[in-house]
C-alpha cells in the first residue's frame, strides 16, 4: 500500500504543478508581452494562426514584409549563418516595416524542410533557405506554395521554378585577393589553410586563396588541411599547430570551427586572414583582413523583384564587382602600403576581368 | 612521407597528441571511478560541455583561468550530483538517462552561450610552464617540459587515481561495491554513499575536462567537445578500468588523431580518404573492446542499480 | 479472479501511464521557467507547441511523420529490452538501413513501385539488421558490452555515410556543378512512399510503422521465438538449463532491433521531402536523433510495442511542437534540444515508479515488466523480493 500512496502523491504533485504553471503563465503574460518588442523582430506578440496568414498575402502595404531564415548553424557563429542574419538585419533597418523570423541550428535536414514549409504556410513573404543541403527539399516544397518566394543559397540553381531565387558568393575572388597579399606578407613562404570539408563555399574559398598565393609567389608552399568537420574546434586548433610546426607564418580558414585556429595563430603570432564575417574581434593583433559577405546586395534585388511581382526564377551572385563581397581591413594591423596596394590592384584586376581566379 | 619523419614534425605531432589526449584523460579517469563502483554515466559529454561553458564564461568575465577551472569543477560536481541522484537513488536505466543528460548539456551550453556571450570572444589561456633548464633541452624539452599547466595536472591525476582506487579504504569500498554490492552492504559499506561519491568525482573530472578544453583552446562554441565524452567512456573499457590503461588509451587516441592531421597537412593522406581515417579510432576501439573483454572482467555490478531488498 | 482485482489492476495500469506523462509535464515546467528567463511568454510558447503538434491537419500530419521513425526504433527497443539487451545503436542502424536502401534504389533499374517499394524497404531492414547483429554477436560471443559497441558503431556508420555520400553515391549533378553537396540524386519515383488522403506529404510510413508494432507484438507473445526472447531476458541461466540457445537469442534480439531502426532509415529516405539521402556530415543531420528519442518513446509506452504507438505519436508531437514554439516565440533552437534532454532524463528517472505500478500486474499474469530484469541485482529475479511485503 505504501507504494500506491507514493504514486498517488506523484500524480497529485504533477497535477498541482500543472495548475500552478497555468496560473503562473497568465500572471506573467503582461510582462512577457512587453519584453516581446525587444526580443522578437516584429512587434506583434502573436505571430500565429494560418488563417491570419491567408489574409496577409492580400493585405495592403501596411502589413510588414515578412522574412524568415532557416540556417544550419548558430546565428552568431561569426561565419556562414551570421552573414545572412546580419544582411537581413541591414534590410530591416533600410526598409523599416520588416518582420524577421529565424530558425537557426537546423542541421537536421528534414527539420529544416519542416521549418521552410511551416514558414510558407504562415504566409511569410520571403523564406530564405540558407544551406546548400536544403536544396533537395526546397525543390519539392516550393511548387506547393506558388505565392511564396523562396531564396536558396549558396547555390546556382533555381530548378527552373518560378518562385525560387538562388544566391551564391564568388568566395574565390576574395580568397584570391587575400591569398596574393598572404604570399606577399609571408617570409617563410609557407601558408596554411584550414578547411572543413571539401565542398561548396569552403572549397571555392580555399581554391581561390591558394591560386592567389601561388600567382603572387610561385614558390609559395601552400598547405591545405580539411579537418573533416565543420564543428570540431579542437581539431582546427591542432591543424593550426601543425601548420606552425611546418613553418607557416600566414594562415586562413573557413567555416565556424576556425575560431580554434585563430586563437592558436594569435598565440604564436601568425597572421590571419578571415572570411565569411569580420574576424578582427577574435584576434585584433594578427587579423590582417577579412572577406565579408554582404548578402543585402542580392537581398535588395530579390525583394525588389518580389514587390514587382516576380517571386523567383533568377540567380544572384555576390562578388567584388557588385560590392557584395568586401575586403575589410583591420586598422590595428600595420599592413605595409605596398601590400595593401597589391590587394587593391588585385581587386581592380578581378573586377575588370584582367585577373582570373583560376576556377 | 619523408617530410613527416623530421625531428621537428615528429616532436610537434607528439606534443599535439598529448594536448588532444588531456580532456579525454580527465574525463575517462573520472568515468573510471564511477564504473569501478558499478555506475555507467553516459552523460559525460553533456557535463563536459556545461563545464566548458562555465569555465569559459568565468575566464571571459574575470580573466582568471584558475577561477575558470574552479567553475568547471563546481559545474561538474553539481551535474555529478544530479547524475548520482538519477542513477543511484532513482535507479534509472543508466544507458538512457545519460543520453538525456548529454542532450540537455548540448542544448543548454549552447543556449547559455548564445544568451550570455553571443559572438565568440577569445579568452586568456592557461600559462605554459617554463622549467629553467629542462624546457631548453632540444627534443625532450618541447616534448615534456613546455606544456600548459593542465597537461601536468591531467597526468598527475593518473597516479593519484591509482593510489585512491588501489591503496585506500575508499578505493577498496569502490571496488567492493562495483563487484558485489550485496556483500559490501552486508559488511556495512553504504553502497549508495560510495556510488554518490564516485559519480560526483566522475562529474567533477568531466567538468574539469570541459573547462580545460575551453580554456586551452581559448574559445567556446556550440558542441565544443564534439562527442569526446563518448570517446572517454569507451576509453575506460579500452583501459580495462585501470587508470594506467585509460591513460594509454587517451594517448593512443590523441596520437592517432594528431598523426592523421599531420599527414593530411603534408598532403600524404588525400582529403578523400579522411572519412576513412576518421573511422579508424572507432574501429580500433571496437577491436580493443573484444581483446579487453576476453582478458579483463568488467565490474560485475556495472550498470546494475542496487536496491537493498526494498 | 475477482472483478475487484481486475479493476484494481486496470486502475494501476492507467496510473502507470500517468507517470511518464507527469514526467514530461515536469520537464516542460522547467522549460516554462527557461522561456520566462529568455523573455518569452511561456503561455504563448506552449500554445504554439500544442497547436504546432496537434492543432491542425497539417500539424497532425507533421506529428505522425515525425513519430514514424520514433515508432520503428521504439518497437525495436521493446524487442531488445525484452531480451534484456540495451540498444543505444539506433542512430547507426538507421544510417546503415538508409544507406543500403539508397544503394538498392540507385542500383535497380526503373521498376514499378510494386517491386521497388518492397525491395528498398527490405534493403533498409537488412542494413539495420546487419548493423545490429554485429554488436549482438560481440556481446554474445565475446562479452563486449553492447552499449559501448553500439556507440562506436554509430561513429563508424556516420563516417561510412559521409564517405559514400561525398564519394561513390554523390549526385552526379553535384560533381558537374562542382558544388559537391553530400547527397544522392533524387531517387527514382518508383521508390517514393505512396501518399495517402491526397495530401502532399502524408505517406504510408506511419502505417508501416504501426504494422511493425503489431508484428512485434505477435512475435513477442505469440511465437516460440518471442517466448525464448523473453525467457532469456528474464533469466538467462534458467533459460540455458531449459535448453534455449541464449547466445543466439541475444544476437537475434539485437538483429531484430536493428532491423526496425533500419526500416526507419529507409522510410526517412523515401518519405523525405527531398526523396534522397542527404547529410550535413553528422548522424543527427539524417536521423534527427530518432535513434535516441525512439528509446524514450518506448519507455513512454511501457516497453510494450502496442503502447509504443500512442507514445511515439505524443513524443513526435512534442518534437514537432517544440520546433513550432521556437518559430512562434523566436527562442534559440538550442532550448528545444535542452528540453528534449530534460524530457528524456525525467521519463527515465521516474520509470522505476511506473514499473512498480505494473509490477503488481505481473504477479497475476502479464509479462509486463520483464525489462526490469536489467535493473535487478545479478542474482535476483525480475523484481526485488521485498516487493511482496509491501502489498
Amino acid at each position: 500500500m505504501k507504494k500506491n500512496r507514493l504514486t498517488w502523491l506523484i500524480v497529485v504533485l504533477a497535477l498541482v504543478l500543472v495548475a500552478a504553471a497555468c496560473s503562473d503563465d497568465s500572471g506573467t503574460t503582461t510582462t512577457a508581452g512587453d519584453s516581446d518588442t525587444t526580443t522578437t523582430a516584429g512587434d506583434t506578440p502573436t505571430t500565429t494562426t494560418a488563417g491570419d496568414a491567408e489574409t496577409t498575402t492580400t493585405a495592403a502595404s501596411a502589413e510588414p514584409f515578412k522574412i524568415a531564415i532557416v540556417a544550419p548553424s548558430a546565428q552568431n557563429d561569426l561565419a556562414f549563418t551570421q552573414s545572412i542574419v546580419d544582411a537581413v538585419n541591414v534590410i530591416k533597418d533600410e526598409m523599416g516595416n520588416v518582420e524577421v523570423q529565424i530558425t537557426d541550428n537546423t542541421f537536421i535536414v528534414e527539420d529544416a524542410a519542416s521549418a521552410i514549409r511551416a514558414y510558407a504556410v504562415d504566409g511569410v513573404d520571403l523564406v530564405i533557405a540558407h544551406g546548400s543541403q536544403y536544396g533537395g527539399s526546397l525543390q519539392e516544397i516550393a511548387p506547393d506554395f506558388p505565392d511564396t518566394a523562396f531564396a536558396w543559397g549558396t547555390a546556382a540553381d533555381t530548378f527552373g521554378l518560378s518562385n525560387v531565387f538562388a544566391y551564391e558568393a564568388a568566395s574565390d575572388e576574395g580568397g584570391y585577393v587575400m591569398g596574393a597579399m598572404a604570399a606577399a606578407l609571408s617570409e617563410s613562404n609557407t601558408i596554411g589553410i584550414v578547411g572543413p570539408v571539401e565542398v561548396g563555399d569552403a572549397k571555392l574559398y580555399v581554391d581561390g586563396f591558394k591560386a592567389g598565393a601561388e600567382a603572387q609567389n610561385p614558390d609559395a608552399n601552400v598547405l591545405v588541411n580539411y579537418t573533416g568537420s565543420f564543428s570540431d574546434v579542437a581539431l582546427a586548433s591542432e591543424a593550426a599547430q601543425a601548420f606552425a610546426a611546418n613553418g607557416a607564418d600566414v594562415m586562413t580558414g573557413t567555416a565556424q570551427m576556425v575560431v580554434g585556429a585563430v586563437t592558436v595563430a594569435s598565440d604564436v603570432n601568425i597572421i590571419w586572414f578571415g572570411t565569411q564575417a569580420n574576424q578582427t574581434s577574435l584576434a585584433p593583433d594578427i587579423v590582417v583582413a577579412s572577406q565579408v559577405y554582404h548578402w543585402e546586395v542580392v537581398l535588395r534585388d530579390i525583394i525588389a523583384k518580389i514587390e514587382a511581382g516576380t517571386p523567383g526564377g533568377e540567380q544572384f551572385k555576390i562578388d567584388l564587382a557588385n560590392g557584395g563581397e568586401v575586403i575589410e581591413y583591420n586598422d590595428a594591423f600595420a599592413l605595409p602600403a605596398d601590400v595593401k596596394q597589391l590587394g587593391e590592384d588585385t581587386i581592380a584586376g578581378i573586377i575588370d576581368g584582367s585577373i582570373k581566379t583560376g576556377s | 612521407m619523408s617530410d613527416f619523419f623530421t625531428t621537428a614534425i615528429l616532436v610537434a605531432t607528439a606534443a599535439s597528441g598529448v594536448r588532444l589526449a588531456v580532456p579525454l584523460l580527465f574525463a575517462s579517469l573520472g568515468e573510471t571511478f564511477g564504473q569501478r563502483s558499478g555506475v555507467l554515466n553516459l552523460g559525460v559529454d553533456g557535463i563536459m560541455l556545461l563545464g566548458a561553458f562555465g569555465g569559459y564564461y568565468a575566464v571571459l568575465q574575470t580573466g582568471s583561468v584558475w577561477l575558470g577551472l574552479l567553475i568547471g569543477i563546481v559545474v561538474g560536481m553539481l551535474l555529478g550530483l544530479v547524475s548520482a541522484l538519477i542513477s543511484v537513488t532513482l535507479r534509472a536505466e543508466q544507458g538512457i538517462s545519460g543520453i538525456g543528460i548529454y542532450l540537455f548539456g548540448l542544448g543548454m551550453s549552447d543556449l547559455l552561450f548564445q544568451k550570455l556571450v553571443g559572438t565568440p570572444l577569445p579568452i586568456t589561456k592557461f600559462p605554459k610552464l617554463n622549467f629553467p633548464v629542462l624546457s631548453d633541452i632540444p627534443v625532450i624539452g618541447e616534448l615534456l617540459f613546455q606544456h600548459s599547466v593542465v597537461v601536468y595536472l591531467a597526468f598527475l591525476a593518473v597516479p593519484v587515481s591509482m593510489y585512491i582506487i588501489n591503496k585506500t579504504t575508499f578505493g577498496m569500498n569502490i571496488r567492493a561495491v562495483g563487484e558485489n554490492p550485496e556483500a559490501a552492504d552486508s559488511l556495512g559499506v553504504s553502497v549508495n554513499r560510495i556510488r554518490y561519491a564516485t559519480v560526483i568525482i566522475g562529474g567533477t573530472l568531466a567538468g574539469v575536462a570541459g573547462a580545460a578544453l575551453a580554456i586551452d583552446l581559448g574559445i567556446f562554441q556550440q558542441n565544443l567537445t564534439n562527442a569526446q565524452g563518448f570517446i572517454a567512456i569507451a576509453l575506460v573499457y579500452f583501459g580495462a578500468w585501470r587508470p594506467v590503461g585509460v591513460m594509454l588509451g587517451s594517448l593512443l587516441y590523441g596520437f592517432v588523431n594528431a598523426i592523421v592531421l599531420q599527414l593530411k597537412t603534408l598532403a600524404i593522406i588525400p582529403p578523400d580518404l579522411s572519412d576513412f581515417a576518421a573511422m579508424a579510432p572507432a574501429i580500433i576501439t571496437i577491436l580493443a573492446l573484444v581483446v579487453v573483454a576476453r582478458r579483463f572482467k568488467a565490474p560485475a555490478a556495472l550498470t546494475k542499480p542496487y536496491s537493498r531488498g526494498e | 479472479m475477482t472483478s475487484a482485482v481486475t479493476q484494481r489492476r486496470r486502475q494501476s495500469k492507467y496510473l502507470a501511464f500517468l507517470i511518464p506523462v507527469g514526467a514530461v509535464v515536469a520537464a516542460l515546467l522547467i522549460g516554462a521557467i527557461m522561456l520566462v528567463t529568455l523573455g518569452a511568454n511561456p503561455l504563448e510558447g506552449f500554445q504554439a507547441l500544442l497547436k504546432g503538434a496537434f492543432g491542425s491537419k497539417d500539424a497532425l500530419i507533421a506529428t505522425a511523420l515525425k513519430a514514424t521513425p520514433l515508432l520503428f526504433v521504439g518497437v525495436g527497443i521493446t524487442i531488445a529490452f525484452r531480451a534484456n539487451v540495451i540498444n543505444i545503436g539506433g542512430e547507426g542502424q538507421m544510417v546503415a538501413g538508409g544507406l543500403l536502401a539508397t544503394l538498392t534504389a540507385l542500383t535497380l533499374p526503373d521498376l514499378s513501385a510494386w517491386i521497388m517499394l518492397p525491395a528498398v524497404l527490405i534493403a533498409g531492414l537488412v542494413g539495420g539488421a546487419m548493423w545490429g547483429a554485429v554488436p549482438g554477436a560481440l556481446k554474445a560471443y565475446f562479452g563486449v558490452n553492447e552499449i559501448l559497441s553500439t556507440i562506436m558503431l554509430n561513429v563508424v556508420a556516420v563516417q561510412l555515410m559521409n564517405y559514400l555520400l561525398r564519394g561513390p553515391l554523390i549526385d552526379p549533378g553535384e560533381l558537374e556543378r562542382g558544388t559537391r553537396i553530400p547527397q544522392t540524386a533524387r531517387l527514382q519515383e518508383g521508390a517514393d512512399l505512396p501518399l495517402l488522403f491526397g495530401d502532399g506529404r502524408f505517406h504510408i510510413g506511419p502505417l508501416v510503422a504501426v504494422l511493425a508494432a503489431i508484428a512485434a507484438y505477435i512475435l513477442l507473445w505469440r511465437t516460440p521465438l518471442g517466448y525464448r526472447l523473453r525467457a532469456v531476458g528474464l533469466n538467462p541461466d534458467a533459460s540455458k538449463y531449459a535448453g534455449i540457445p541464449v547466445k543466439r537469442t541475444i544476437v537475434l534480439a539485437l538483429t531484430f532491433s536493428g532491423a526496425m531502426a533500419g526500416l526507419a532509415g529507409a522510410v526517412l529516405v523515401f518519405g523525405s521531402e527531398s526523396h534522397r539521402m542527404v547529410t550535413d556530415g553528422s548522424t543527427a543531420g539524417f536521423t534527427g536523433s530518432a535513434g535516441f528519442n525512439g528509446i524514450v518513446a518506448a519507455l513512454f509506452g511501457g516497453l510494450h510495442p502496442i503502447w509504443t504507438i500512442p507514445a511515439s505519436f505524443l513524443f513526435g508531437g512534442l518534437l514537432v511542437g517544440g520546433n513550432a514554439m521556437q518559430r512562434a516565440v523566436q527562442v534559440p533552437s538550442a532550448l528545444i534540444l535542452a528540453l528534449n534532454g530534460l524530457v528524456v532524463v525525467f521519463v527515465v528517472a521516474t520509470d522505476r515508479y511506473r514499473k512498480r505500478m505494473l509490477a503488481r500486474d505481473v504477479r497475476v499474469d502479464a509479462p509486463e515488466p520483464l525489462a526490469s530484469a536489467s535493473n535487478s541485482p545479478p542474482t535476483g529475479g525480475p523484481e526485488p523480493p521485498g516487493e511482496k511485503d509491501a502489498s
